[in-house]
């Protein structure tokens, strides 16, 4: 397991690392437009070929991956935060405050939030730079996905409440300040990681359906998202394995998160 | 009842084969037609159903762009051009055997120029105030007068299929080469080979030569795309360049490239003086120099090779060259002339300044365009654009917006900055064009709905449409609209961007197709569209 783990965490650093150090590097320039070398197969200019504009496909998947690697994560850290105070907090004290939650949650999952999310995009000025536009569409999906996580931590909260040991806890008179640090903290941590790493790959996904409605990230700037919209139909990519790199990549990049937090999650 | 089995079984497996020797074309609708009534066709559908089944006076050639007798053998129009007179062919009967006659053209004509019935056809009929006069002179012989003088007026005529005055099946009771037979919402549309269509070919067998032809509704392009690829489907009407080149990598054959068609993509700057935007950004987009400088900075020759795959030819004006009559092949050529466009941009001041442009007043030169969401060429279009008014300092945000949302920017509020959209033209004739040049008009889209022309070109513009418009001399018409097209280019309100080709899918399996421009564009001859011989003698 240790060996897993390890494996894991190297294979995330590593794609940490190059997408991080690559994407500065002057070579790998992802808006360049090869115009001659439109939708071409590795070479030794372009690794992994050139996508339908000419731009290299490798600087693009280093800078979409460091796109997505830091907005993903910090949009699923807003979900869990929200989600947090909204599920777990009110699960635990109970009451009114956990009826309301509930009612909060409930009209939460129930608003179709593409339309939401259409309307928010609708409202915003137009002239705002990519990263601006990834920074915003990372966002609106950070507050707008908290809604079934809030439920699932409210419900282990709940449990926690009615667990003998909070019982016991309180019965010795550790204010509820203290409860909910010491004791149900440590054991929410294991369902906050499993849902953060849901929401990562999530997020991303959502990203790229998100781009198709004009809400992504805007070009030139790439994503993970964007970039599997080469893949977005069975007649749109060209069947050469190089289109596959950004799906490849996200696939080993929450596989090897999930594996290297493995130990976290069931401590 | 083991006997009784077997007769059914070989009953049905009779009328399978019978079935199956049918002619039996098929294509895709993209979605049900909203209307069987040819006088109410307002979408591609219901255009589709109108096309293969309805009987017009005149017809529109789509190879020749010429008008040819149909159920009229002859035409005229009068001097001053508001009556035409019709000689109708004699013994033809509709599909339900009721004859045809003068009375079932005026029928036609009055329920299409009832107000209450808000026809489309009858609104491209109707010029002026009153009313249109229908005089019966005979069994075949028919005159209509206008109130005003229409322009072009025997085109017009290859819209309006004529209805049975007699018949019990109204609209359904058609002249065209098929007639409905069935039809489920959402799935399918059958047709099947009109008895009673009076026209032959030259050997003197009965036209259409096919049996039937089956309209599946399919809204998906990657699945007609399948389809078409097993054979299941003979005919696509249009598709992108990247299903083109797919298809023509995997089976040549069945790909054809009809060359220029008569859409167009553009962009234009918003020049609203209301709209919610920066002043100086107003005074931008309100100087020539500036939009001619944006125009000869994209490189239009790369967005015909990279976003169409070089089926696109670079745009020059409002009419594709594929509008034989109508294009003034006077135009310049779209130039691209980054030189050129940074000489033009200091003529107004701007300056470069760190490899961005300012205006005079120090601002950064910074533009958001739209365009809508989902349409990869467009997407790509518009980066390459981005990456084009890069190399003159120019910053483009991108934003794609779903199309309610663009639509309602572009015609209501007017917030936005520059656009970018496609307009497809239907019609050859300019009066088609009337709504997008006139300064009152809606579909002005760079400033529509003016009071009065904000500029002294646009006055113009308003001017030569009217005549064009009123005259009935078509050289005095070409004249105007030459000099619409030639304004358009010089003052770039629009900035024409490709025509792309009209690219087709036609099965091998068929004779007869003769892909075109104009819609539409593979089954316009369909009475000569059968299966080759090949497949009749393999039993179909």
């Amino acid at each position: 397991m240790r060996t897993a783990r390890t494996i894991g965490l190297m294979l995330a650093s590593l794609i940490a690392l190059a997408s991080f150090g690559g994407s500065l590097l002057q070579r790998f320039d992802y808006s360049r437009q090869d115009r001659e070398q439109v939708s071409a197969g590795p070479s030794q200019e372009h690794w992994l070929g050139t996508d339908a504009l000419g731009r290299d496909r490798l600087a693009r998947l280093l800078h979409g991956t460091r796109v997505s690697l830091t907005l993903a994560p910090a949009a699923a850290g807003i979900a869990l935060l929200l989600a947090f105070l909204a599920g777990a907090t009110p699960g635990f004290v109970g009451g009114a405050s956990e009826r309301v939650a509930k009612i909060a949650i409930d009209l939460m999952l129930s608003v179709p939030w593409l339309f939401l999310l259409l309307m928010v995009r609708a409202m915003l000025p137009l002239n705002t730079s990519p990263a601006a536009s990834a920074a915003i569409t990372f966002l609106m999906l950070g507050l707008l996905g908290w809604g079934m996580p809030a439920r699932i931590l409210m419900a282990r909260a709940q449990r926690l409440r009615r667990s003998e040991f909070v019982v016991l806890a309180r019965a010795s008179g550790v204010s509820r300040w203290r409860l909910l640090c010491i004791h149900v903290m440590p054991n929410l941590r294991p369902v906050l990681l499993a849902q953060f790493w849901i929401a990562v790959p999530v997020f991303i996904l959502a990203e790229a359906n998100l781009s198709l409605l004009g809400l992504g990230v805007a070009e030139p700037l790439p994503s993970l998202g964007s970039l599997l919209q080469e893949l977005e139909t069975v007649l749109s990519f060209r069947g050469d394995a190089c289109s596959f790199a950004a799906l490849l990549v996200m696939m080993l990049m929450v596989g090897s998160l999930q594996i290297a937090f493995m130990k976290h999650e069931v401590s | 009842m083991r006997r009784a089995m077997s007769w059914i079984c070989l009953l049905a497996v009779v009328l399978a084969s019978a079935a199956g020797c049918l002619d039996e074309l098929r294509f895709y609708l993209r979605s049900d037609p909203k209307t069987f009534n040819p006088a109410l066709v307002d979408d591609d559908a219901a255009e589709t159903i109108r096309y293969l089944t309805g009987g017009v006076l005149l017809r529109l050639n789509r190879q020749t762009q010429q008008v040819e007798p149909e159920l009229a053998t002859a035409w005229k129009v009068s001097k001053d051009g508001r009556t035409i007179s019709f000689q109708l062919r004699k013994g033809v009967r509709f599909s339900d055997g009721t004859p045809f006659g003068a009375q079932d053209v005026k029928f036609t004509m009055d329920a299409l120029m009832d107000p209450a019935l808000h026809s489309p056809t009858g609104d491209a009929l109707r010029t002026g105030a009153g009313k249109v006069t229908a005089v019966v002179q005979g069994v075949d012989r028919i005159s209509l007068t206008f109130p005003a003088p229409v322009a072009g007026l025997e085109r017009l005529f290859d819209q309006v299929a004529i209805v049975s005055a007699s018949s019990a099946k109204k609209e359904m009771a058609v002249l065209g080469p098929f007639y409905v037979t069935d039809y489920k919402p959402g799935a399918y549309v059958a047709l099947r080979r009109n008895p009673n269509y009076w026209k032959h070919d030259e050997a003197g067998h009965s036209l259409p030569y096919l049996d039937a032809v089956k309209l599946e509704i399919q809204g998906n392009r990657d699945i007609e795309m399948l389809k078409f690829s097993r054979s299941e489907i003979h005919l696509i009407n249009g598709m992108d360049a990247d299903y083109y080149d797919r298809l023509s990598r995997s089976a040549p054959g069945k790909v054809r490239d009809a060359g220029p068609s008569l859409d167009s993509e553009q962009m234009w700057f918003n020049q609203v003086a209301t709209a919610p935007i920066a002043p100086y950004k107003l005074d931008w987009f309100r100087s020539r120099n500036f939009r001619r400088a944006v125009s000869a900075a994209i490189n239009r020759d790369d967005l015909c090779k990279v976003v169409y795959g070089g089926h696109a030819i670079p745009a020059r004006g409002p009419v594709s060259p594929a509008n034989k009559y109508w294009f003034n092949t006077q135009l310049p050529q779209a130039r691209y002339d980054p030189a050129n466009a940074m000489q033009l941009l200091r003529e107004d001041g701007f300056r470069l300044a760190g490899g961005k442009l300012l205006d005079r007043s120090g601002h950064l030169v910074e533009f958001s365009l739209v365009t809508n969401a989902g349409n990869r060429m467009r997407e790509r279009t518009a980066t390459m654009i981005q990456a084009d008014l890069r190399s003159i300092g120019i910053t483009v945000n991108i934003v794609t917006l779903d199309f309610p949302s663009l639509i309602q920017r572009i015609s209501e509020s007017f917030n936005y900055e520059a656009a970018m959209l496609g307009l497809t033209n239907v019609e050859l004739d300019p009066n088609g064009q009337m709504n997008v040049w006139l300064s009152s008009s809606d579909e002005h889209q760079w400033n529509p709905r003016q009071k009065t022309p904000a500029t002294a070109w646009e006055a113009e513009l308003d001017r030569l449409m009217r005549a064009q418009a009123s005259a009935i001399e078509a050289t005095a018409r070409k004249r105007d609209f030459d000099r619409v097209q030639a304004i358009v280019a010089e003052e770039a309100p629009f900035i024409y961007l490709v025509n792309k080709n009209t690219l087709v899918g036609v099965s091998p399996l068929l004779e007869g197709v003769v892909p075109v421009s104009t819609r539409p564009q593979t089954y316009w001859n369909i009475e000569r569209i059968r299966f080759a011989a090949e497949r009749a003698s393999n039993g179909k």
